[in-house]
């Protein structure tokens, strides 16, 4: 048949309000359009006038899912601003928060949104009927990337501890190592985890990406490093406005961002892995290349292992500094503020997260500038969904939706993060 | 009560949405006022994070702001062992998490039910940002207190 209309009205196991609408017409998909409805949220507004030390708390409330990635990012570049750099213990203390929002966030995607795309069931709850072991897993993990954040942060959503210089306080060694048996069974989970995962049906998928990713020579990227892509792309994060752009899309509240030389670009776990597989601890990188995705993995349905793999590595990571852990004399390193402009970017679980903020002698915020990775990974959700269903329009229509919502879902999508749910509408005409 | 170490008083909501605040109003009012010693939570994270504030021996009480068409102040009381909540009586954390009844549901089909589960709502109206109860909800809230220490004694 040459002409229908397939539609969905919301696509649940996404964060924030859009819609999708792809039209096919003699056979041939003509468009594919991710339709961002959510209302702007104007935070960059909301932070001019404020005080420098207030971005973090405010950052923070973009999203209950990843505020530790939004404290982290205005931390760093308020500090850079400042030219004041948090080492040693605090910068690990970071870093260990930073693997329990991972932990939390990667295995709410994998167990609860995206593991009943692959397996056949509507939401996890049909899920656990069938896998009460599976879920049950999940559940405890998450709790574990829950208690990291709540231990470091102060609580588990919307921190209240961590603060520009590092942190308000600092938890007790023995309170530290009373996570260590806890994670260490995290190994063991994260490790059946891959195993799992690496059953799932994959479709037979892989595009030619730009990745976009940091990467530092020390460490798998979390809080530092340059910003590389595969191909050739290597910055610092004050020269990112100098090769990626935004625009606005009219169906889009959230702007949609590129490399101004070529386009579209992918962020998030598909690119840390490709760009920086060798920094993975030795225990990842053998249980990735043992669930059989090499060293490069371009199928982004795949994500689901990569998202596994880094799961093990957080609590590797968490592990390692935990057990390295002393109390640090201070919470916290004075910072002054003084007229300048700081840039940074992290890795948010959903990929690259960049921060500016011009700022003046009094430390009050003239200017800010977020880009999340949902804005980012906008023009390639849009692509994929043009190649995939070009590739499947022998599907049943039923089958196409289902698979078109998987395809959303591989970039694990936070628009409430980029303005900014989803409707699905595939009209064949 | 003969072992009231087992209670757990749960309450849920967003204290910057005004109505939408008085499951923690009456967690904490009970807080402030039980002279023993029992687990108050004051909000969960998210859905999933419901089911980890008990174990099966532990005696709940769950308290939400509910939405549906009746008078705002208008309390609901569901014993969830033994009768089905309406799925649209409390909304949902987020489109990422699960909802209170979700959550419920989740726990029944794991087997993670704990020995009773009371889950009282509270109608509310003005959803808008504050922190203020509405005043019919902020009495119905006041008498929930009451009544749920009464039921502790």
């Amino acid at each position: 048949m040459k002409s229908k209309t397939i539609k969905v009205d919301y696509l649940a196991r996404v964060e924030g309000e859009g819609g999708l609408k792809v039209r096919v017409k003699n056979n041939k998909v003509i468009e594919a359009k991710l339709n961002i409805f959510e209302p702007p949220r104007f935070f960059e507004g909301f932070l001019r006038g404020r005080k420098f030390t207030e971005a973090p708390d405010i950052t923070a409330r973009i999203c209950g899912i990843c505020p530790v990635a939004y404290q982290m990012s205005s931390s760093h570049a308020m500090e850079l601003a400042c030219g004041v750099s948090v080492k040693g213990q605090l910068r690990h203390l970071r870093r260990l928060l930073y693997c329990g929002e991972w932990i939390e966030s990667h295995v709410l995607h994998v167990y609860m949104l995206h593991a009943p795309d692959f397996l056949g069931y509507q939401d996890v709850i049909q899920l656990a009927k069938d896998y009460p072991d599976v879920v049950n897993r999940a559940l405890q993990l998450k709790k574990l990337g829950n208690d990291i954040v709540a231990l470091v942060g102060g609580r588990e959503i919307h921190p209240i501890n961590p603060r520009v210089g590092g942190f308000y306080k600092v938890p007790k060694k023995e309170e530290m190592d009373a996570l260590g048996e806890r994670l260490k069974w995290g190994i063991d989970a994260s490790l059946e985890t891959i195993q799992l995962v690496t059953t799932f049906p994959f479709p037979d998928f892989e595009q030619d990406y730009e990745y976009v990713s940091l990467s530092h020579p020390d460490e798998y990227p979390l809080n530092r490093g340059r910003i590389i892509s595969s191909k050739g792309i290597n910055i610092s994060a004050a020269e990112f406005l100098d090769y990626f752009e935004e625009e606005h899309v009219k169906h889009s509240t959230s702007l949609h961002a590129k490399v101004k030389e070529r386009g579209r670009y992918h962020v998030g776990p598909l690119a840390r892995y490709n760009l920086n597989f060798d920094k993975l601890p030795e225990i990842a990188r053998e249980a990735a290349i043992k669930a059989g995705i090499g060293k490069s993995c371009n199928n982004p349905f795949k994500s689901i292992i990569v998202r596994a793999v880094e799961t093990l590595f957080a609590c590797h990571e968490a592990l390692k500094i935990i057990e390295n852990y002393e109390k640090p004399d201070k919470p916290c390193v004075e910072v002054k503020p003084r007229q300048s402009t700081g840039h940074w970017c992290t890795e948010a679980p959903r990929g690259l997260l960049y921060h500016h903020y011009t700022i003046d002698d009094d430390g009050i915020i003239k200017d800010a500038r977020l880009i999340p990775p949902t804005s980012q990974n906008q023009k390639v959700i849009e692509d994929d969904l043009f190649h995939f269903v070009s590739k499947n329009l022998d599907l049943s229509d039923e089958e196409l939706t289902w698979k078109c919502e998987q395809v959303v879902r591989n970039y694990d999508p936070c628009i409430s993060c980029s303005c900014h749910f989803l409707k699905l509408n595939i009209e064949r005409e | 009560m003969n072992n009231i170490s087992n209670v757990v008083v749960v309450g849920i909501g967003n204290e910057f949405r005004k109505d939408d605040g008085v499951g923690l109003y009456v967690s904490r009012l009970i807080r402030e006022k039980i002279d023993r010693d029992i687990k108050v939570v004051d909000g969960v994270p998210d859905g999933y994070a419901l089911i980890e504030t008990w174990d099966d021996s532990s005696r709940v009480f769950v308290i939400d702001c509910a939405a549906s068409e009746n008078n705002s102040g208008t309390t609901y009381r569901f014993d969830a062992l033994k009768e089905k909540i309406p799925g649209d009586l409390f909304d949902g954390f987020s489109t990422h998490s699960i909802s209170v009844v979700d959550a419920i549901e989740l726990a029944k089909t794991l087997g993670r039910l704990p020995k009773s589960l009371m889950v009282f709502g509270i109608e509310g109206n003005d959803y808008t940002p504050g922190t203020l109860l509405s005043p019919e909800v902020k009495m119905a809230a006041d008498q929930l207190v009451e009544q749920i220490l009464d039921e502790l004694k």
